[in-house]
């Protein structure tokens, strides 16, 4: 079947490359059955690259080791739904991905867009394939997925341990939803810049693809951030590693895009601002695809090298300088049609939203490509870490929460004395309220920490304010039960409302954030069974190790050693917890014996954790496997002396043998181990604000249903027809 | 499976030519009518936002965020947009969903 899916990839090609000229000549020889005939192109592209896929994934799932993809990123002993996630884990199978995601989410987009914006379609189509054209390109010339091998193995290297996570099966996935779903508003500002159509049409009709490109890189960013806190064994949700940052930096822009587009639509404003913001997420998203595959920079969430730096670079450069080129030669009709009115208003609240936004991203990127300059300027690769990102990310991120309260109430044009009082006096009220108790119970400690809990409660009293008055306003206008006038105030205004439930969201998590990293408390310590240590108001004792050995289609998966920690709070009993280190075999190093690879290979983290809505207690564990060299040698050295000289079941057996003894070893005398614990108060509430940030979002997309729909677009005729009788 | 896979790499090939080609092969005795009905899509999307918008600036003044003044005065223009653009559906003889 390889046959199959890379004949597809070629035909894929072969489509872009047609599409591309048949949408162009289309569009400048007015000859729409050329249009559609290069729209039908994307359709074929999804067609071809589905079949690629599946072939590729079934490939996978069947451990067929005769591609060689396969057999470098899978193996018998990856457990089956794993298998399927192992196809992205590889850069063959991620660019794949990225394919297939870009052909499904632009023949969604051209489908929905058939029956409008006619003069810029084509052009879009055309940018859309000329995405296509370059990935297909990479998977036909650089990076096939359908390699094969001349001499299969039996057994396949394996899935790296650090990605069997459930939620690694949905993170790529979904980030690279959004990467691909950001070139639709890319694709179609640049249509619109070609043909100086540069009005909010464009941004209506691609506007909810931004919002679903924004609202799948949330859930990717946040997956990751869950699977970091869960499986590194580090303790934290977010290093500032710059595949992390690669996929915050769109999402910045994109959340900027997507708030000032707003003032575009109402009052004509900003549209070099938003053009240049949306070509800017765009060329973000092709610069995450290539951080995270190239292996530039180091991080811990790069699972491989590539040797495809110069065609993405090429590509970045022509996406940047296409960019300037047509915002510059569009300057004349991107003029605003009005200008700021007031500082005071809300124009100007999303303008500074927009500079804070855009600030953040800056801060990210220079942290983000520090090395990389370093080296360039001085030769030396020097990296900053997280103290640094802190020092400018809190006082912009706080200044970003506050301004999540304000944006929302502030009136358009210019507020007025009366507006500002009837808008901020409750929120002000609470924030103050808050600022009170949080000095009286004595949480002082983290300026910080206490601004963000303060406009914290300020956005969440804005937001509840805003709910409760257009309740009661639509209670007067339409007679309803403020239970019933709250649901259809959302329903019937759901960008609106969705948005500010966003906002509610984004203020629970950044307070979960301030709380978590202000407040902690941790302790690295080494302890052996019997000893105990406290932290943050615990009391930790180590009870006993534990062990246990995996087995998957007959072969060791690996060896676990752990620890069961009893943990006390004022004397009382409160959980036991169960961290544990996985030791997989290596694979691929050369020397080593077969006890030993257990422990030069990969090794994951199972934390041990008890998660409340008001503290987390995390441990994990790294026990001292050193003390227990000298017997793993031994092992190794009995081995190698009857290697070749018995049959290879007896070996199995003895080798089964061994690891149960060293087990046994590990339980009867365990060596010490050290301990990362950490208390952190309100991590969940992070989880929280991100599920409230995606409902929000969720609500801001989700279409209108039809007959709601059609009855208010009914009312409103009559009212204008009304009108024009009149005129 | 050797045989299998020319047959359906030939499959594709075929669904692929067949699917891109047909609004070729179709020819342009329509255009017009699609000239037309595009147009119609286009101004019925316009019209939509202009209700919006119009909603919008409704809740804005019943939220506070607007003076009465302000609102009846944006109001009065937006219907004045909404009324130009119900003109030129009439033209292209699309109208209201009434």
């Amino acid at each position: 079947m390889a046959t199959v899916g890379r004949a597809c990839l070629i035909l894929a090609l072969a489509v872009c490359a047609y599409g591309i000229v048949a949408s162009l000549y289309g569009a400048r020889a007015r000859r729409p059955e050329w249009v559609e005939s290069g729209r039908r192109s994307v359709y074929a592209l999804a067609v071809l690259s589905t079949v690629s896929f599946v072939v590729l994934q079934i490939a996978f799932l069947r451990s067929d080791f005769s591609f060689a993809v396969v057999a470098s990123h899978s193996s018998t002993t990856t457990p089956f739904f794993y298998r399927a996630a192992a196809t992205w884990s590889s850069q063959e199978g991620s660019l794949l991905l990225w394919l297939w995601l870009l052909s499904l989410w632009a023949s969604l987009v051209l489908f929905l867009t058939r029956r409008r914006l006619r003069d810029v379609a084509p052009y879009a189509t055309a940018t859309l394939l000329g995405f296509g054209a370059f990935f297909a390109g990479l998977l036909v010339f650089a990076a096939s997925p359908f390699g094969l091998l001349a001499a299969p193995p039996q057994e396949g290297v394996g899935l790296n341990p650090l990605l069997r996570h459930p939620s690694m099966m949905i993170h790529p996935p979904m980030l690279y939803s959004g990467y691909t779903l950001f070139a639709v508003p890319f694709a179609f500002a640049v249509g619109a810049l070609i043909v100086r159509r540069v009005d909010a049409e464009w941004i209506r009709a691609t506007r909810r693809f931004a919002l679903a490109a924004w609202f799948f890189l949330g859930v990717g960013i946040l997956l990751g951030a869950r699977w970091s806190y869960s499986e590194l064994g580090w303790g934290g949700y977010w290093a500032w590693d710059p595949v992390e940052n690669a996929s915050l930096m769109p999402w910045l822009t994109g959340t900027a895009f997507l708030h000032s587009v707003m003032i575009q639509e109402k009052r004509g404003m900003l549209k070099v601002w938003n053009t240049s913001l949306v070509l800017a997420t765009g060329t973000l998203a092709i610069l995450g695809t290539f951080l995270v595959r190239s292996g530039i920079l180091d991080s811990i969430h790069a699972f491989g090298a590539s040797t495809l730096g110069i065609p993405f670079v090429t590509l970045i450069a022509v996406m940047i300088a296409g960019s300037i080129a047509l915002v510059v030669s569009r300057r004349d009709v991107l003029r605003t049609e009005h200008g700021l009115d007031s500082l005071m208003s809300r124009e100007a609240a999303f303008l500074l939203n927009n500079l804070v936004l855009v600030g953040l991203c800056f801060v990210v990127f220079w942290g983000t490509f520090f090395p990389l300059i370093s080296e360039a300027v001085t030769g030396t690769k020097a990296a900053v870490g997280p103290p640094w990102f802190d020092r400018y990310t809190v006082p912009l991120a706080l200044v970003l929460v506050l301004l999540s309260g304000i944006g929302p109430v502030i009136a358009w044009r210019r507020a007025t004395v009366a507006n500002l009082r009837r808008s901020f006096m409750w929120p002000v009220a609470a924030a103050l309220v808050t600022l009170v108790a949080l000095i009286a119970a004595g949480v002082t400690r983290n300026v910080g920490a206490v601004i963000m809990f303060v406009a914290g409660a300020f956005v969440l009293t804005v937001v509840a304010q805003e709910l409760g008055r257009g309740a009661a306003a639509r209670r007067a206008m339409a007679g309803e039960a403020p239970p019933r006038a709250l649901v259809n105030l959302v329903r019937r205004n759901r960008r609106r409302y969705g948005g500010y439930i966003v906002h509610v969201g984004m203020a629970v998590m950044f307070v979960g954030v301030a709380a978590s990293s202000a407040f902690q408390h941790a302790r690295d310590v080494r302890l052996s069974p019997g000893q105990r240590t406290s932290v943050g108001g615990y009391e930790i004792t180590y009870v006993r190790p534990t062990t246990r050995i995996s087995q998957r289609a007959g072969s060791l998966e690996k060896i676990s050693f752990g620890a069961v920690l009893d943990v006390r709070e004022d004397g009382r009993h409160l959980t036991t917890l169960r961290p544990e280190k996985g030791y997989y075999p290596s694979q691929d190093a050369v020397g080593l014996g077969p006890v030993g690879r257990f422990f030069e290979g990969e090794s994951t983290s199972e934390v041990g954790m008890k998660a409340g809505l008001g503290r987390d207690l995390w441990t994990a564990m790294s026990p001292d496997v050193g003390k227990m060299r000298p017997l793993i040698d031994r092992g190794d050295k009995a081995f190698a002396a009857v290697e070749g000289k018995i049959p290879p079941a007896m070996e199995s057996a003895l080798l089964g043998r061994a690891i149960r003894g060293l087990v046994q070893r590990y339980e009867n005398q365990p060596p010490p181990a050290t301990f990362r614990v950490i208390s952190s108060p309100l991590v969940a509430w992070i989880w929280i604000g991100g599920l409230i940030v995606f409902a929000g979002g969720l609500i801001a997309m989700w279409p209108a249903a039809d007959a709601a729909g059609r009855r208010v677009r009914a009312g409103y005729a009559a009212r204008v027809a009304r009108e024009l009788g009149r005129a | 499976m050797d045989v299998l896979a020319p047959l359906i790499v030939i499959a594709l090939l075929a669904l692929v030519v067949l699917l891109v080609s047909a609004p070729l092969r179709r020819g342009g005795s329509a255009r017009m009518e699609a000239e037309d009905e595009l147009r119609r899509a286009d101004l019925e999307l316009a019209r939509d936002a202009k209700y919006r918008e119009i909603r919008d600036a409704e809740l804005d003044y019943r939220t506070g965020k607007l003076s009465e003044s302000d609102w009846k005065r944006l109001d009065r223009e937006l219907r004045a947009e909404a009324i130009e653009i119900l003109r030129r559906l009439d033209e292209v003889g699309g109208g209201s969903p009434e």
